[in-house]
């Protein structure tokens, strides 16, 4: 901890870097300091009674899930790029979330205190340890997406959920993307209670999770599938299916892999975005909300009506109508004075 | 403050801000100004200037606009229940309530998300969602008046917050007018967002950032089916361990609650509500979600709680017997000021696992100061609310009762848990935050407070320590617990 105050301390501009399967994020001038995480790195704190952990910046998310799956708990944001070794605070900083977070909410939503230096090479632990604080404004949340660009982290605390006892994965095929679309937003608003919500781009596919205890879901699974065509995939192919979703093993491997915010309705014209550049591929995840967009290597990033993140790859970090308002610059001057950190708009 | 003469400056702000607005806006005389100078928590008074009434968000933006030229405090009002004393005016500043910035401006069944303003009502947005199957989850037990406005500036808890997260966890996007007249517009329509979260940093500001214009809230269908039992034990002890016990199980159930003896005797008298005899505690546990999951998990409920010791378990047969369950927990705190005439209502955190020593240390305490405390709390998160009964016509009985809130709030903060679950800290914790903060720790909140709010003209005076702070006078019901409308959770 001290080693990681005196290493923001000693450098002009500084740039903390995890595991590097984000590589955008700190995709900065030669001028910037890179200091890795990776030694920084353990569970601190696991209560499981308690649904909270506190871990270490650079504790890969891999050994964490291993860690609270051992109680029945797990990290209902469901955290990607877990197996290619991401870290807990280079999850933080990119705002990613998984194919779970349709149930619960984002990294976002279970994200409770964050331990920090600031510009000013001070040691600020704000938010809380346990499940439920108002004290103080939400720093942590303001954490998450942020890039580094407040802060290096040093310490996270969370909260976690139990395991639902069972899982189910279907496959529904739409007749065309228009159906893709009202699939989507009915199969949102129903008592089924998904747990996850996923659409392919390139066929008129959509995949439902449910999770809970085995003999409900034989009946929600009966329901679904009385409703719409749909083959419930087996337990070695779900979980084939899922994790390599989470690897984006869809998308160029070397290419560009970007995130865009929207909305169900926009799902019609996000396919069309994506289709228009040649050899693009695409992703629909939470239920509509979220869009990945993946390209081949050297091809740029289109303009998109959504606000969207470069995750790896060329192009800006932050792209689309991304809005600035003079107080945006009034903060980062207040937690990094000195412009130690990556700009807002590096 | 001087006078208000016609000669006198403050006249002349309240003429230069009548002049700004249509007429009728700008309330300054004597009896208009003491309907505003409180809010949930009595025990803090002080007269503004002058309240606006706006009617649209340009008004709003035009009256933050005025304040910062005129660098003149203002505090934005929803319903006015803070239990914290959030929108307690600032003597010689001005209050803008956001009641007549009422309206639903969207409310997309498809994509589930509302548009709203300030001033709607947190009920009225499930009611409106109630016909598409959705509803809005916070539910703070004030729900049937407060303000959305009110819970995004403090970040609103509520019975359901272990499953469902709090205010901040449902609020998609925020339009707001900031202290220094800029308007912004933070998040959006979706449910993922990209770059640093503004939206998630806003929530929870208590007011000294800026005023809330419009907030995007995500809704949720709402669950087909309910499962809530009252469990009676023995022993407050018996009922900790039987939270223990179902968190334990891997069950998620939607909002664990407990009521000690004190709160269930006054519960009884207040609502006629009907526990088992005999109990030290009482026990909720609520299970939802789709008919199939819940009688599932009812299974696994029910055989934990078998085993748990209790004197008896009554599970709720229909609807009419849930809402009896809830109405009795909800009343609970209004019962017990009943009980009493002033009292302290706290809002400490503390971790789940050491409940038992909290309580056993609160109650302990409790009979060494001969200070009455009733408990009645969100056990799945640790959340206490104990209740500190006094006569504040008796000598030295506030300071009495003062000591022991203060033992409670570091006993909360040794534990490793917050001054503050879902309350905030406003006027009422502010002398504590340097307990759960280091002093450089508040300087970054102050900070991102003047990056914000420069002047320091948004509700001043609250969250952080203020020298001089006005001591506490009285802790009485708000008129509207008096009249049974809201209810302290």
């Amino acid at each position: 901890m001290t080693e990681l105050v005196d290493a923001v301390r000693s450098a002009r501009r500084v740039v903390a870097v995890g595991a590097g399967t984000k590589p955008r994020l700190a995709q900065v001038p030669a001028e910037f300091r890179r200091i890795s995480t990776a030694k920084l790195s353990g569970i601190v704190d696991y209560e499981p009674s308690e649904f909270t952990f506190t871990a270490l910046a650079g504790t890969p998310l891999r050994e964490i899930a291993a860690e609270v799956a051992q109680r029945g708990q797990y990290l209902p944001f469901d955290p990607v790029l877990t197996d290619a070794g991401a870290t807990l605070g280079g999850t933080v900083a990119a705002g990613l979330s998984g194919p779970g977070r349709f149930r619960f909410g984002g990294l976002r939503d279970f994200i409770l205190g964050v331990r920090f230096v600031d510009g000013s090479g001070r040691l600020l632990r704000l938010g809380g340890r346990v499940v439920k604080n108002a004290a103080g404004f939400d720093v942590p949340k303001f954490f998450v997406g942020a890039a580094g660009r407040f802060g290096v982290m040093a310490e996270l605390t969370f909260k976690v959920f139990p395991r639902p006892a069972g899982l189910r994965t279907l496959r529904l095929d739409a007749q065309d993307g228009a159906a893709q679309v009202r699939m989507l937003q009915e199969a949102a608003n129903t008592r089924w209670e998904i747990d996850a919500l996923e659409a392919a781009l390139e066929e008129s596919a959509i995949w439902i999770r449910l999770g809970g205890a085995p003999v409900a879901l034989d009946a929600l699974t009966a329901e679904i599938a009385a409703r719409w065509p749909a083959r419930t995939l087996g337990e070695a192919e779900a979980a084939t299916f899922w994790s390599e979703l989470a690897g984006f093993r869809w998308a160029h491997a070397d290419g560009t892999l970007a995130k865009v915010a929207m909305a169900p309705a926009q799902v019609g014209a996000f396919r069309a975005a994506v289709r228009a550049v040649p050899g693009a591929r695409g992703w629909v995840s939470n239920g509509g909300n979220t869009g990945y967009v993946s390209l081949p290597a050297g091809a740029a990033l289109p303009a998109l009506t959504w606000p969207a993140v470069t995750l790896r790859g060329t192009g800006p970090l932050w792209s689309g109508p991304t809005r600035r308002f003079d107080v945006m610059r009034a903060v980062k001057a207040a937690l990094d004075p000195e412009n130690r950190f990556p700009n807002l708009d590096d | 403050m001087d006078t208000l003469t016609s000669a006198s400056p403050s006249a002349a702000v309240v003429r230069r801000l009548t002049a700004l607005l249509p007429p009728g806006r700008v309330l300054a005389g004597p009896a208009q100004l003491a309907a505003y100078e409180s809010d949930g928590l009595t025990a803090f008074q002080a007269t503004p200037l002058a309240v606006v009434v706006p009617e649209t968000a340009d008004d709003v933006i035009a009256v933050v606009r005025f304040c910062h030229a005129e660098k003149l405090p203002f505090v934005a009002r929803g319903s006015g229940t803070s239990l914290s004393g959030g929108s307690t005016p600032i003597a010689g500043g001005i209050v803008i309530t956001l009641n007549r910035l009422n309206r639903i401006l969207r409310l997309d069944p498809a994509e589930r998300v509302a548009v709203v303003e300030p001033g709607v009502i947190n009920l009225a947005v499930t009611a409106a969602a109630q016909p598409y199957g959705l509803h809005y989850a916070p539910d703070p037990s004030s729900q049937s008046i407060c303000t959305i406005g009110g819970n995004v500036a403090f970040n609103a808890g509520g019975a359901h917050c272990l499953k469902y997260g709090m205010t901040s966890n449902h609020v998609l996007g925020v339009k707001a007018v900031l202290a220094t007249g800029e308007v912004v517009e933070f998040g959006g329509p979706s449910r993922e967002q990209t770059g640093p979260d503004w939206t998630g940093l806003f929530v929870g500001n208590e007011g000294l950032f800026g005023i809330a214009l419009e907030v995007t809230l995500q809704l949720l269908p709402r669950a087909e089916m309910f499962h809530t039992v009252l469990a009676g034990y023995r022993t407050l002890e018996q009922a900790g361990d039987a939270v223990a016990a179902v968190v334990a199980s891997g069950l998620l159930p939607g909002a664990i609650e407990i009521m000690d003896a004190l709160a269930l005797q006054a519960a009884s008298a207040a609502v006629h509500a009907d526990y088992p005899p005999g109990c030290e505690a009482v026990l909720i546990v609520e299970l939802e979600g789709p008919r199939e999951v819940v009688a599932a998990d009812r299974v696994r409920l029910d055989a934990i709680l078998a085993a748990s010791k209790p004197v008896e378990v009554r599970p709720a047969r229909d609807a009419a017997e849930r809402l009896a369950i809830w109405k009795g927990r909800k009343s609970a705190f209004s019962a017990v000021g009943r009980l009493s005439p002033d009292f302290i209502v706290q809002d400490g955190v503390v971790p789940r696992r050491r409940l038992g020593e909290a309580l056993r240390k609160i109650s302990a305490w409790s009979k060494e100061m001969n200070v009455r405390c009733a408990n009645v709390f969100h056990a799945g998160d640790g959340n206490l609310h104990p209740l500190i009964l006094y006569d504040g016509r008796e000598a030295g009985a506030l300071e009495r009762a003062e000591a022991l809130a203060g033992r409670i709030l570091r006993l909360c903060i040794e534990m490793g848990g917050s001054i503050t679950g879902e309350h905030g800290v406003g006027m009422e914790k502010r002398e504590y935050l340097p307990e759960m903060f280091s002093p450089d720790e508040i300087d970054c909140l102050k900070r991102l407070r003047a990056a914000f709010d420069p002047l320091g003209i948004a509700n001043p005076g609250k969250m952080f320590p203020v020298a001089g702070a006005p001591a506490l006078a009285q802790h009485g019901l708000h008129p509207l617990e008096q009249a049974g409308v809201i209810s302290r959770e």
